[in-house]
């Protein structure tokens, strides 16, 4: 900070209240989640207890014979720790090596996933096995001290079958990403290098498009939908679809409400790159669409990956367009723990609630670590070119 | 670029928009003003249970729909005008409120309800995450390299979490002996809960609303304020301009843009609150206008939607929209005019 001129420099108290300041925000930013997520390794007694204290050290759940001991505590923040600092040295090396140009984001993907299932079956399979005896053999730091259970995580995932959820929401996010990236691209590439009237028009009709409510639109699917098969007859005979309840008709709506962000934010990502870069390939013999996927889409993939992080969160936090066109039984992981949650029959309810809430959070953290600097340099790039 | 290259380019995704976004435009607007229900019927229906001695048997007349010959019920559309603006408007009553002067009878009716709220929502939090975003990158911006990172990190988690999750996370945070509502009880030494009355509700559904969109609006300052020309920065202070006068007329100006983009970003998302609602279980007391519709569309115990009410209620909600759309448009358009001439 030396560099910074005399009269720049900050006075203490300043620097006093901005730092607290920074430190109240990020206590009002992390605390909810983090609480949750507390919460969810509780007993309900514990869980919904009004004394701070006691969520944190959960005395019922640990009386309930689901403690930790302090080496339980320590071995397990040392896997933690090692999995998280691998994560950002070890992991993106081996995708390096293993995936190769275009393939780098599906590398990824697959390295994620991956890693994360070797991650869980270390922490919840191999990590009880070692320490069960170890904790016998050591005596009073073997004693249990933190009481916490992952019974909730059991209950919500297996006995609830809240993985035919995962699946649908996988199904639908996956879908809308790739369905919205490859019209979105070309989308994109158009508008950005045509200077029409036409493109300006298209632009801010996509503009109104993005502000409307998803419930107006929707509002309109909904009959159409429900009788499909009667409309469709004519064209399928009696193999015509029901629209309503099939995830890939999600998909479509989805995609189509994601729609007017993307070309608006690709088309920005576009302008970016020189148009000399495409006149020189278009000079070498390439048509227009060649010039698109041999030249500019290479350098696009930066673009790419931030309307797709963008796209993911679409399609993974949806709540209105699922929970009107999917039926209960195809629904997706937001609506299904609506559902839990209106319920409201036990507190183990609620708290299997917050332990499936807690679930579907974890995989956006995880992009957020992983893709924090391609977020803000999306956000921002959207911002600036408007 | 030829017209041609560029159909190629752009039509499959106009051609999504105007199948996925257009033609329900067209069909929400005709669906507005006719109203298709099931035909019923009245039948009576004797039921008999066993009691003492001799069984005891109720006739009742029961409402059923009446069925054709394939076994399917008899669907009639018909064309009702402005029926179901009425139905949702509800101007008799708007008027007689108006007129006996009683004007908080207004906000009884559903509508004017999720009216009121929705535009006082999207005002209220406008400002909120303005400010609150400004002030977080600046302190961002003073603070020492090594942090900037995790600050950011923990900045982005509220507004990437699933906007029912993030509102649950809060709700669960005061829901009757939540770990807040009991640390504020100990302090007042009363009993408070938070969700019994609707002025709370709303108080925690805009403080949601600020804690989810601030982060958004933190990040785009703080690129804006990377860019921020230090040249004018100093001659600032050389002209003896203190920190504030600096944020007032070197920052702030060259920030203008972004706090637009901001603005109009968060007016087009504010209007469509609705996960708030789902969050915090708030229907009893505080309904928005997407909500409204969404409530319509959803099966009632009969299983039947009301369509035709959603319809005119999501017309009325896209003129809202058009509405507060305006004004930026027509910037929009002035300055395309002004680029190309």
């Amino acid at each position: 900070m030396s560099s910074t001129s005399r009269a720049m420099r900050q006075s203490f108290g300043l620097r006093f209240a901005s730092g607290s300041f920074l430190v109240l925000w990020s206590i009002i930013a992390a605390f909810p989640i983090m609480w949750i997520a507390i919460m969810s390794f509780k007993s309900p007694v514990d869980a919904f207890a009004d004394s701070p204290w006691q969520v944190i050290m959960g005395p019922a759940t640990k009386a309930a014979g689901n403690g930790l001991s302090i080496i339980d505590i320590v071995l397990g923040l040392a896997v933690l720790f090692f999995t998280i600092r691998w994560a950002f040295t070890r992991l993106p090396g081996l995708i390096k090596t293993y995936a190769a140009g275009p393939f780098v984001a599906l590398g990824w993907i697959v390295g994620a996933a991956a890693y994360a299932v070797v991650f869980l079956l270390v922490f919840f399979g191999l990590l009880p096995l070692i320490l069960g005896p170890l904790n016998s053999v050591l005596g009073p730091l073997g004693e249990p001290v933190l009481g916490m259970t992952t019974q909730h995580y059991v209950s919500v995932w297996v006995e609830n079958q809240f993985y035919r959820n995962f699946l649908n929401s996988m199904l639908v996010t996956a879908g809308v990403v790739l369905i919205s990236l490859t019209v979105g691209t070309l989308a994109g590439y158009g508008l950005a290098r045509s200077g029409s009237d036409l493109a300006f028009w298209l632009l801010i009709v996509a503009l109104v498009f993005r502000a409307l409510p998803h419930s107006v639109l929707v509002a309109g699917y909904l009959p159409w939908f429900i009788n499909s098969a009667e409309i469709l007859r004519p064209i399928f005979g009696d193999l015509s679809p029901t629209l309503y309840g099939q995830p890939w008709a999600v998909i479509a709506v989805l995609v189509a409400i994601n729609q007017p962000f993307t070309i608006w934010m690709l088309r920005s990502f576009f302008q970016n790159i020189p148009a000399e870069l495409d006149e020189a390939a278009r000079v070498d013999g390439c048509s227009h669409f060649q010039a698109f996927r041999r030249v500019i889409m290479p350098v696009m993939w930066p673009g790419v990956i931030t309307t797709g992080l963008f796209s993911f969160l679409l399609g993974y936090n949806d709540f209105l367009v699922t929970s009107l066109l999917l039926d209960a039984q195809n629904q997706t992981m937001v609506p299904a723990i609506a559902g839990y949650f209106n319920r409201e029959t036990t507190t183990t309810d609620q708290v299997e609630a917050v332990a499936a809430a807690v679930s579907i959070t974890a995989p956006l953290f995880l992009l957020v670590m992983v893709f924090q600097r391609q977020i803000v340099s999306g956000l921002t790039a959207g911002a600036v070119k408007g | 670029m030829k017209f041609k290259t560029f159909a190629a380019f752009v039509g499959p995704s106009i051609f999504m928009m105007i199948l996925f976004i257009a033609l329900p435009l067209v069909s929400v607007f005709v669906e507005s003003f006719r109203n298709t229900y099931d035909l019923r019927e009245q039948i009576e229906v004797e039921t008999c249970t066993p009691g003492f001695l001799t069984q005891t048997c109720v006739t009742e007349v029961k409402n059923v729909p009446k069925l054709d010959e394939d076994g399917k019920t008899i669907k009639i559309t018909e064309w009702t005008g402005l029926e179901s603006y009425r139905n949702v408007l509800q101007m008799d009553k708007f008027w007689e409120a108006v007129k006996s002067g009683n004007f908080g009878d207004i906000l009884q009716i559903d509508f004017w309800k999720a009216l009121r709220f929705t535009l006082m929502f999207t005002l209220l939090t406008l400002p909120l995450v303005v400010g609150v975003g400004l002030i977080i990158a600046l302190t961002v911006n003073n603070a020492a390299r090594a942090i900037r990172g995790p600050v950011i990190f923990i900045s982005l988690l509220p507004f990437i979490i699933t906007p029912v999750i993030g509102s649950l996370s809060i709700y669960w945070l005061f829901v009757g002996d939540g770990i807040l509502t009991s640390m504020m009880e100990r302090w007042t030494g009363t009993n408070i809960s938070m969700f019994a009355q609707s002025w709370t509700i709303e108080f925690l559904m805009y403080f949601y609303r600020v804690w989810h969109v601030a982060p958004f609006a933190f990040v785009i300052f703080y690129a804006g304020l990377q860019t921020v020309n230090m040249d004018t920065l100093e001659s600032a202070v050389i002209d003896g301009a203190n920190r504030f006068e600096r944020l007032r007329y070197v920052i702030i100006p060259h920030l203008m843009p972004l706090i637009v983009f901001i603005a109009l970003i968060h007016l087009m998302d504010c209007y469509r609150v609705f996960e708030e609602i789902i969050g915090f279980r708030s229907q009893a007391h505080v309904i928005s206008l997407q909500w409204l519709t969404y409530d319509f569309l959803t099966p009632d115990d009969s299983g039947s939607r009301a369509i035709s009410r959603a319809s005119a209620s999501a017309m009325l909600t896209m003129i809202g929209i058009v509405f507060l759309l305006i004004l930026p448009l027509r910037r929009t358009w002035r300055d395309h005019k002004g680029g190309t001439h």
